[in-house]
């Protein structure tokens, strides 16, 4: 079984023939994941009762039931989601021996659809970073080459995937964590728009721009599982109840006639030739199929980096204020009184990147900075917002890189956060707005580094976005 | 320069965190650059733009909340069971009442 060659369709199909069971398909990746986790070190656990839950499968199919959507799809689960029973650290020693007491919702539904959780993947630490580097534990490497980072922060998930150590996967996106990945890692990676999926069960980094949305290796594995997770939940009150349509139906429909936007703003500098070229290629591509290319303007884009870092650290800094050794987690006693205590424990428990964060977001929340950081950078988060409504007035879809740059070496940015922030300009933005970004491959540099091409629609528009990147694929623009 | 040492450790103290003096080193060269590099924020007009919370709903919170009924969640030891420290049905924390 060449596990990089499989999807849910082919596995359905293995499993409907008799080919395979669900507990020889599950097997296949745990060895994949003993064979190749070592030195790409994308799982932080595995889950020892994946096979009884792929014994399961085999159970209903022997007598006779009808097996659900994604019936021994085998997933790897980002480790901010919580999966009831293992270990949920958010690659922080702050939660190293964290057991989660329930199900997300998002693991819950993939469950009542069949779905197979293989193990937790690591991140950037509480998923703050673009590289993995910040992981408490260990760095993740690019499967593509190994001393490279896969991107991040959900950089685990990507590795999994591209790697044939997961059929595919759940990441986080609170700035670009799941697309930047992709785009390194050559997968397929979805941002749904805020409010589609259910948060409940997420760890918290910044609320309002937060969620989830899954990673494959093509368009129509990641329509299955956002059709499964998508949805309102009575437990996640920012959760919007918009009707779920069938991501598949009309997946297969031309794309003639499309009206693709490409930002001046995106386009104007600092995109790596590499980049460059390879995003060239794709719209030659997506032009022979018929899409009428259109130059659009996002003139708020310059302001879009410094809007995102204030609302995201202000946010974060509150949401990691529950973190005080009292109720679970780490906890060091310092010299004794209460306040020691909670001083001490997140001194320990917290790594560089995240203390830097608390710091600067709890400085724009305090007396006196909040109406000249938190509050403009909500409302200059409007005039970007206001910058997307009207380019989609007049465009269906707004492309551009996912990311400025190739996959960079392990350490080489390590030093600079500002740096490091910079590189997420393409992906911020539709954090900011709300609406949905996916990140799909569009070849490689020379040296074999995967190049991703960013996809971005209007709010709910997930359907067209992944009918484009269908029809993309199709067509061979993964590996031109 | 926006934060100095004596800034880093008002934040640090509001957002209870020990920190070193390397840190504090660390984190003020960084903390000035990022807060440089937000300054630019200030450029644009603001004064009539209302502030985005929810990007996508414009419900009122009521509308998009459950309502307030009683449900089972956790049992007690399962909301212990993470717990650094816990006796007799509680999490203990270090005393915090002073002796006289």
């Amino acid at each position: 079984m060449d596990l990089k060659e499989l999807s849910i369709e082919k596995v359905r199909a293995l499993l409907e023939s008799g080919e395979a069971t669900a507990v020889e398909i599950c097997k296949s990746y745990l060895e994949s994941i003993e064979r190749q986790n070592m030195d790409i070190k994308a799982f932080l656990t595995t889950n020892q009762s994946a096979i009884e839950q792929a014994a399961r499968i085999d159970q209903m199919k022997q007598t006779g039931q009808p097996l659900p959507a994604l019936a021994a799809v085998p997933l790897a689960i980002k480790d901010n989601i919580s999966v009831r029973g293992l270990r949920c650290t958010c690659a922080s020693r702050i939660l190293e021996n964290y057991s989660a007491l329930y199900h997300a919702t998002v693991i819950e539904r993939l469950e009542a659809a069949g779905a197979i959780f293989l193990g937790k993947t690591n991140l950037d630490e509480f998923a703050m970073g673009s590289s993995t580097e910040n992981s408490a534990f260990s760095p993740t490497r690019n499967p593509h080459a190994l001393e490279y980072v896969p991107g991040g922060s959900s950089g685990g998930s990507a590795a999994a995937v591209a790697s044939g150590m997961a059929m595919a996967a759940l990441g986080s996106d609170t700035g670009g964590s799941i697309r930047q990945p992709a785009s390194f890692c050559g997968v397929v990676g979805l941002k749904p728009t805020y409010g589609r999926v259910s948060r409940y069960g997420l760890v918290a980094f910044g609320s309002s721009l937060d969620q989830i949305g899954p990673f494959a290796t093509n368009a129509k594995d990641v329509a299955r599982i956002l059709g499964v997770i998508a949805g309102k939940d009575a437990h996640d009150s920012t959760s919007v109840a918009v009707d779920v349509p069938d991501y598949l139906a009309g997946i297969d429909t031309p794309i003639k006639g499309t009206k693709v936007g490409l930002p001046r703003e995106y386009f104007k500098a600092g995109i790596a030739a590499d980049v460059n070229e390879r995003i060239q290629a794709g719209l030659r591509l997506l032009g022979e199929l018929g899409c009428d290319l259109v130059e659009i303007d996002l003139p708020h884009t310059e302001y879009a980096i410094a809007c995102y870092y204030v609302i995201a650290m202000a946010e974060a800094s509150s949401n990691l204020a529950r973190f005080d050794g009292v109720r679970y987690g780490l906890r060091v006693h310092g010299d004794g009184n209460l306040t020691g205590m909670y001083r001490e424990t997140r001194d320990a428990g917290f790594g560089n990147e995240v203390k830097r964060r608390i710091i600067l977001g709890t400085f724009v929340l305090s007396s006196g900075y909040y109406d000249a950081y938190y509050l403009r950078a909500q409302k200059v988060r409007t005039l970007i917002k206001q910058d997307f409504d009207k380019a989609f007035s007049k465009v269906d879809v707004i492309l551009s890189p996912t990311s400025p740059t190739p996959p960079f070496r392990i350490g080489e940015k390590s030093n600079d956060p500002l740096a490091m922030y910079l590189s997420d300009i393409f992906t911020i933005t539709a954090n900011l707005a709300g609406i949905p970004g996916l990140s799909i491959p569009c070849g490689k540099t020379p040296k074999g580094l995967p190049i991703g091409l960013q996809l971005l629609g209007s709010h709910f528009d997930e359907p067209r976005l992944l009918r484009v990147a269908h029809a993309f694929e199709s067509a061979g623009g993964f590996s031109p | 320069m926006k934060i100095g040492p004596k800034e880093v450790e008002y934040v640090a103290k509001l957002a209870q965190l020990a920190i070193t003096e390397e840190e504090k080193r660390l984190f003020i060269g960084q903390l000035n650059s990022i807060l440089e590099y937000v300054e630019q924020l200030n450029l644009l007009d603001t004064e009539n733009v209302e502030p985005t919370a929810h990007v996508v709903s414009s419900l009122e919170p009521s509308q998009s909340l459950r309502r307030d009924e009683p449900r089972s969640t956790f049992t007690q030891d399962e909301s212990l069971a993470n717990g650094p420290a816990t006796g007799a049905g509680y999490f203990k924390v270090p005393k915090v009442i002073a002796d006289r």
